[in-house]
C-alpha cells in the first residue's frame, strides 16, 4: 500500500508516493538520489545513514519514509551552504577525520547534533556522543579531534 | 628532499566524501538497472534434497531466479584458490551450490527483481528442503579420529600440512634449555567488518560483448584476471573491472567472491545492468573472516633470560571452502614472523590447515603476522614471570642489536633495518615507564587491579618478491605497476596498480611523484582502481602500496627526468653532462646557470610537438615501470598499555596506550599516523571485544553488529603516538609498510596489560576476547571464589 508524503528535503519540498515499508534511508538514496547517506548495517548499529530529521540526528534506516511526513530532513548533501564547506566538514578535512569515508557522513551528522546540544563539548562528551556511530578504520582518534575542534571554532 | 614528502598535506580525496560524493558500488544507478538478492543457507552444513522457486518466480516483478545448476550450466566455474603449498587438498568451491551447503551463508538461489524490496520478498518465498548433515566448526577439532567430514574426499578434514625452521636447533634449545615456559591458546575468529558492505554491480554491452564490472574490491586487476580464466570466461581484451572508491577492507575485499561472477552472469543473461548489495547480516556470514587458529607453543631459555628456542604447532581453521589467498596466511605469513624482534637459533613452526562448516578464512588485517606475535608476545611475558625480570628488560636483552642487519632469522626472512632498542627506549620514555611501574604499585597497595603490558613486535611488509612468492605456493607475482604521463601542458596523471580504500594514496602518491618530478602537488592527480585506465596491477594488501606501488611510480618518474634531461640539453645545446635537473623545480638549465633553463612544461610541450627532439628520441613523455621488490619490509613496534581492571564488574579499563613505530621513512605523517591509531583500535578489539562465534551446529552467532562487538569511540581514552625511523634498504623511498602495524601490537599490549593486572590474583591466561565474564571465570578458577 502506498502513501502520499511531502518531506523537505535539504530545503526543497519533495513529495511522492511511498510503501509503508519503505526505509527513510532507500527514500533518500534509491528514489532522490542522495546517495551521500550510506547503509552499513541492517541493525542500526553503525549510524552511517544519520541524518538530521528537525534539527535531531537520527539513524534514517530506522525510520520509515512516512514518518518522516511532513518533516525537514536535512542530509549531507544540504549541511553546507552553497559557498563552501560546513565548519564540522571543514574540521574533518583539515584533522584527517576520515579515511575510507563511508561512515563519514554520518559522523558529521552526528557530530553537527552534538555541538549544537554542547558547542564545548569535551573529548570525553564527543566520545561518549558518538556511541552510535562505527568507524572502522580511523580509530576514532582524529575524528574525536575534528568534533572538538570545530566546536572550539564555534561552528 | 623534496618540498611534498615527509610533511602531513592534507588528503586531495577527502572533499568528494566529507560532501556526501564518494562514489561507492551501492551509489551505482544505471538506467534499467535491476536488483540481485541471493538465498543463503541458514544451514551449516545439509544436502539439499529439493527446491521450489515457482512463488518467487511468480510474484510481480521477479525477472528471474536462477539455481546452482543454472550457473554450472550457464558456462560458470569454481572459485580458484590462488595460493597453494605442497599437496593441499582444495574442495571445490561453486559460485552457487547444486547439492550441498557447507557453511551458513553459502549461495543456494539468485533472484533478480525490478526493486530491491521485491528481491528479498522473493528470496524468502524461495522453499528449500535440507536435510541436515553433521557439523565440525572447530580448527583443531576438525582433525579428531571420527570428526565428521566436511567434504568426503578430504581425509580428517586436513587441507595441507606445512613447517619451517630448525627442528633440529630447536629440539637442541629445548633439551639443553635452564627454563621452558609453555601457552596453549586460540587466537580467536575476526570478521573484518568494513563498513560498506560487499556490492557488485555490472553492465553488459551485447552489440560488442563487452562487459563492465563494478566491485568493491581491493584489487580489481586480479580479479578481472580470476574473471576471464577461471569463474566468468570473458576475455579480459573485453572486460573492464572498476573498484570505485571502496569503504575500507582491511584484506577482506580482497579475494575473489561469488558474486563478482553472479552479477555479471545475470546482468548479461536478462540483458540489462544489475546490481547486488550486500546487506550487513550477509556480510558477516560471506565476507571470508580472519585468524582462529588453535596453537601449543613453548619458549626455551638459559638461566640468565636468553631465548634459545622457539616451538609451534597450529591448527589454522581455513573454514569450508580455500579462499582466495587462504593457505598464504597461515604459513608463509605465519611462521615466518615467529622469531619476532629477538634472537633465537632454535625456532620452528608447522601448522595443519584444516576445514570447517564455517565462513572461509583468509587475510584479515596483520594477516598471520597478528597471530605470531600474539603469541611470542605472551610467551615472553610468561617468561619474564617465570623468571622474576621485568618484561621490558626481558625483550630489550634478547631484542635483536641494531649492528646485526640485515638480520636472518632462522625461519626464511631476512630482516632489513630495525634499531630496536631505540624503539623500546622511546615507548618506555614516553610512558614514563618507571613512573608506570611505580604508580602500578601503588595502585596495588590500595587493592586496585592495575596492569602495564609491553610488546615489541614485527611484521613483514609490502609483499612480496615474485620469486620467492612463487616458490612458496603463489599463482601470482607481486610486483607493482606505475605509470607516470606527462601531459603536454606538465600537467600529470599518475597511473598506479595499487588500490585505496582509505589509505590516502591519491595524497601519498601525489607527494612522492610531484618531489620526483619537481613539480607543483596540484598538478598531479592519481588514478587507480580501474582495468579500463591501468594497465594492470596487484592492488592493496600487506602495507605494500608505499613499498612497492610507490617504488613502480619512482622508477617510471625517474625515466621521465632522463627524458626531460636530455630534451633539455638538446634545446639548450648543451651536452647531458653539463646539464642539471632541478628536482625543486624541474626545470632543466645549464651547471651554474639556474637562469638559462627550460621549464618543466616547456619540456614537456617540446616532447609532444617533436618539432626539436634529439636524434632518433621518441616524442611523447610517458613511462610505465613494473617494480618487483627485492624483499619485504619490517617495521617493528613498541607500544605498552596501562589498564586498571575494575574488581566488581571486571570490565577492563584503558588508562593509557603509548605507541612507537618504525615505518621506516615516512610520506605523509598525518596519514600514517591515521593508520597506526585506526590500527591499534582494531587490535584492541580483538583484545576486549571482537569473537567470531560459531554455535557447535555451525550457526554464526555473531551475525549482526548487535553481537559482534566492534570497538566504539569510547572505549580508549586516547592514543599517544611516536615514531623512529629506520629506512628501509630495500626500497628506493627507503620507506615501510604503515597499515598493519597497530593491529599487531595492540592485541597483546593489552593482552598483558590485563594479564599483568590480574597476575595478583594467579591468573596466568585468558582466551580472547578479554570480556567481564572470561576474566571473572578465570579468577574464579584460579581460586578466588567468593
Amino acid at each position: 500500500m502506498s502513501h502520499r508524503v511531502r518531506i523537505s528535503v535539504n530545503g526543497k519540498a519533495e513529495e511522492a508516493d511511498v510503501e509503508s515499508r519503505l526505509l527513510l534511508c532507500h527514500f533518500l538514496r534509491d528514489q532522490l538520489g542522495l546517495t551521500g547517506t550510506n547503509v552499513g548495517c541492517d541493525t542500526s548499529q553503525c549510524g552511517s545513514c544519520t541524518v538530521l530529521m528537525d534539527g535531531k540526528a537520527v539513524k534514517s534506516c530506522t525510520i520509515l519514509a512516512v514518518q518522516a511526513d511532513g518533516c525537514d530532513v536535512t542530509t549531507i548533501e544540504g549541511l553546507a551552504d552553497a559557498d563552501g564547506l560546513h565548519p564540522v566538514q571543514q574540521s574533518f578535512w583539515d584533522n584527517h577525520g576520515l579515511q575510507c569515508g563511508f561512515c563519514t557522513p554520518g559522523m558529521i551528522m552526528t557530530a553537527v547534533e552534538i555541538l549544537d546540544r554542547s558547542p564545548d563539548a569535551s573529548d570525553a562528551e564527543v566520545r561518549h556522543g558518538l556511541e552510535g556511530n562505527i568507524c572502522r578504520c580511523t580509530g576514532y582518534e582524529n575524528i574525536v579531534k575534528s568534533v572538538v575542534a570545530a566546536g572550539a571554532r564555534g561552528s | 628532499m623534496g618540498r611534498y614528502v615527509g610533511t602531513s598535506v592534507k588528503r586531495v580525496e577527502d572533499p568528494r566524501f566529507i560532501q556526501g560524493k564518494g562514489r561507492y558500488v551501492a551509489n551505482i544507478q544505471l538506467p534499467g538497472m535491476v536488483h540481485v538478492a541471493i538465498k543463503r543457507s541458514p544451514e551449516a552444513h545439509a544436502r539439499i534434497t529439493g527446491m521450489d522457486t515457482s512463488a518467487a518466480s511468480a510474484m510481480d516483478g521477479v525477472l528471474a531466479v536462477f539455481t546452482g545448476q543454472d550457473f554450472k550450466d550457464g558456462g560458470c566455474g569454481s572459485l580458484p584458490c590462488g595460493w597453494l603449498v605442497p599437496d593441499t587438498k582444495v574442495p571445490d568451491r561453486p559460485i552457487v551450490v547444486t547439492d550441498r551447503v557447507c557453511h551458513v551463508g553459502d549461495s543456494v538461489a539468485v533472484v533478480v527483481a525490478e526493486d530491491p524490496y521485491v528481491a528479498a520478498d522473493a528470496v524468502e518465498a524461495i522453499e528449500v528442503d535440507y536435510e541436515p548433515l553433521p557439523t565440525v566448526i572447530d580448527a583443531r577439532g576438525a582433525t579428531d579420529e571420527g570428526a565428521p567430514l566436511v567434504h568426503e574426499e578430504i581425509e580428517n578434514n586436513v587441507s595441507y600440512h606445512w613447517a619451517l625452521g630448525d627442528q633440529e636447533a630447536c629440539d637442541q634449545a629445548f633439551a639443553d634449555a635452564d627454563e621452558i615456559v609453555e601457552l596453549e591458546l586460540v587466537n580467536q575468529r575476526l570478521i573484518p567488518t568494513a563498513m560498506e558492505p560487499r556490492a557488485a554491480a555490472a553492465q553488459w554491452d551485447a552489440a560488442s560483448g563487452e562487459m563492465t564490472v563494478w566491485t568493491t574490491s581491493q584489487n580489481p586487476h586480479p580479479i578481472r584476471l580470476l574473471l576471464s580464466a577461471f569463474t566468468l570466461g570473458i576475455p579480459e581484451s573485453k572486460l573492464r573491472v572498476i573498484s570505485p572508491d571502496v569503504g575500507g577492507g582491511f584484506g577482506s575485499k580482497i579475494f575473489h567472491y561469488p558474486e563478482e561472477v553472479i552479477v555479471p552472469w545475470v546482468a548479461r543473461q536478462v540483458g540489462r545492468p544489475a546490481r547486488w548489495v550486500a546487506t550487513r547480516t550477509e556480510s558477516q556470514m560471506t565476507d571470508s573472516q580472519g585468524r582462529d587458529h588453535v596453537t601449543v607453543c613453548k619458549l626455551a631459555m638459559t638461566s640468565d633470560g636468553t631465548f634459545t628456542g622457539l616451538d609451534v604447532e597450529t591448527w589454522a581453521n581455513q573454514g569450508a571452502y580455500l579462499s582466495t589467498f587462504a593457505p598464504l596466511i597461515p604459513t608463509a605469513l605465519y611462521i615466518t614472523l615467529l622469531s619476532g624482534n629477538y634472537k633465537m637459533p632454535g625456532v620452528f613452526g608447522k601448522v595443519h590447515g584444516t576445514l570447517t562448516n564455517t565462513v572461509p578464512v583468509d587475510a584479515y588485517r596483520g594477516a598471520g603476522r597478528p597471530e605470531a606475535a600474539y603469541l611470542v608476545e605472551r610467551l615472553v611475558d610468561l617468561a619474564a614471570a617465570r623468571l622474576g625480570r621485568d618484561p621490558l628488560d626481558l625483550r630489550r636483552q634478547n631484542a635483536i642489536p641494531k649492528e646485526d642487519f640485515p638480520y636472518q632469522t632462522p625461519v626464511a626472512f631476512l630482516y632489513d633495518s630495525g634499531d630496536y632498542d631505540r624503539l623500546m627506549a622511546t615507548a618506555a620514555d614516553n610512558a614514563d615507564y618507571a613512573g608506570m611501574r611505580d604508580a602500578q604499585a601503588q595502585a596495588r597497595a590500595e587493592g586496585k587491579l592495575r596492569g602495564v603490558g609491553v610488546v615489541c613486535c614485527i611484521e613483514a611488509s609490502g609483499p612480496a618478491p615474485s620469486a620467492v612468492a612463487g616458490s612458496l605456493g603463489s599463482a601470482v607475482g607481486f610486483w607493482e605497476s606505475g605509470e607516470v604521463r606527462v601531459h603536454p601542458t606538465g600537467q600529470v596523471s599518475v597511473f598506479t596498480g595499487s588500490h585505496a580504500h582509505g589509505q590516502g594514496h591519491e595524497t601519498t602518491l601525489a607527494q612522492v611523484v610531484a618531489d620526483e618530478l619537481g613539480v607543483p602537488l596540484e598538478s598531479v592527480e592519481v588514478v587507480h582502481g580501474d582495468t579500463g585506465r591501468i594497465n594492470f596491477g596487484m592492488g592493496t594488501y600487506g602495507s605494500r602500496s608505499a613499498c612497492v606501488g610507490g617504488s613502480a611510480l619512482v622508477r617510471s618518474a625517474e625515466k621521465v627526468r632522463a627524458k626531460v634531461l636530455q630534451i633539455g640539453a638538446h634545446l639548450l645545446e648543451a651536452a647531458e653532462e653539463d646539464v642539471v635537473y632541478d628536482r625543486d623545480t624541474g626545470r632543466v638549465h645549464v651547471k651554474g646557470s639556474p637562469d638559462s633553463g627550460k621549464d618543466f612544461g616547456e619540456l614537456a610541450f617540446a616532447a609532444y610537438t617533436a618539432h626539436n627532439l634529439p636524434e632518433e628520441m621518441e616524442p611523447g613523455l610517458d613511462f610505465t615501470s613494473f617494480y618487483d621488490p627485492a624483499n619485504f619490509t619490517f617495521p617493528a613496534s613498541s607500544h605498552i598499555c596501562e589498564v586498571d581492571v575494575c574488581p566488581d564488574t571486571w570490565e577492563v579499563r584503558i588508562l593509557r596506550y603509548v605507541a612507537v613505530d618504525d615505518v621506516g621513512k615516512v610520506i605523509n605523517p598525518m596519514i600514517v599516523e591515521g593508520q597506526i591509531q585506526g590500527g591499534i583500535v582494531q587490535g584492541v578489539g580483538q583484545a576486549l571485544t571482537e569473537v567470531g562465534a560459531y554455535s557447535d551446529d555451525g550457526q554464526l552467532l555473531s551475525g549482526t553488529l548487535l553481537e559482534y562487538a566492534v570497538p566504539r569511540a569510547d572505549l580508549l581514552p586516547g592514543i599517544e603516538v611516536d615514531r623512529i625511523e629506520t629506512p628501509s634498504p630495500h626500497n628506493p623511498l627507503g620507506v615501510k609498510g604503515a597499515g598493519e602495524m597497530g593491529t599487531i601490537a595492540a592485541t597483546p599490549a593489552v593482552a598483558n596489560a590485563v594479564l599483568d593486572a590480574l597476575a595478583p590474583l594467579g591468573v596466568t591466561h585468558i582466551e580472547l576476547p578479554l570480556t567481564p565474564e572470561r576474566i571473572w571465570r578465570a579468577v574464579q578458577a584460579a581460586g578466588n571464589g567468593a
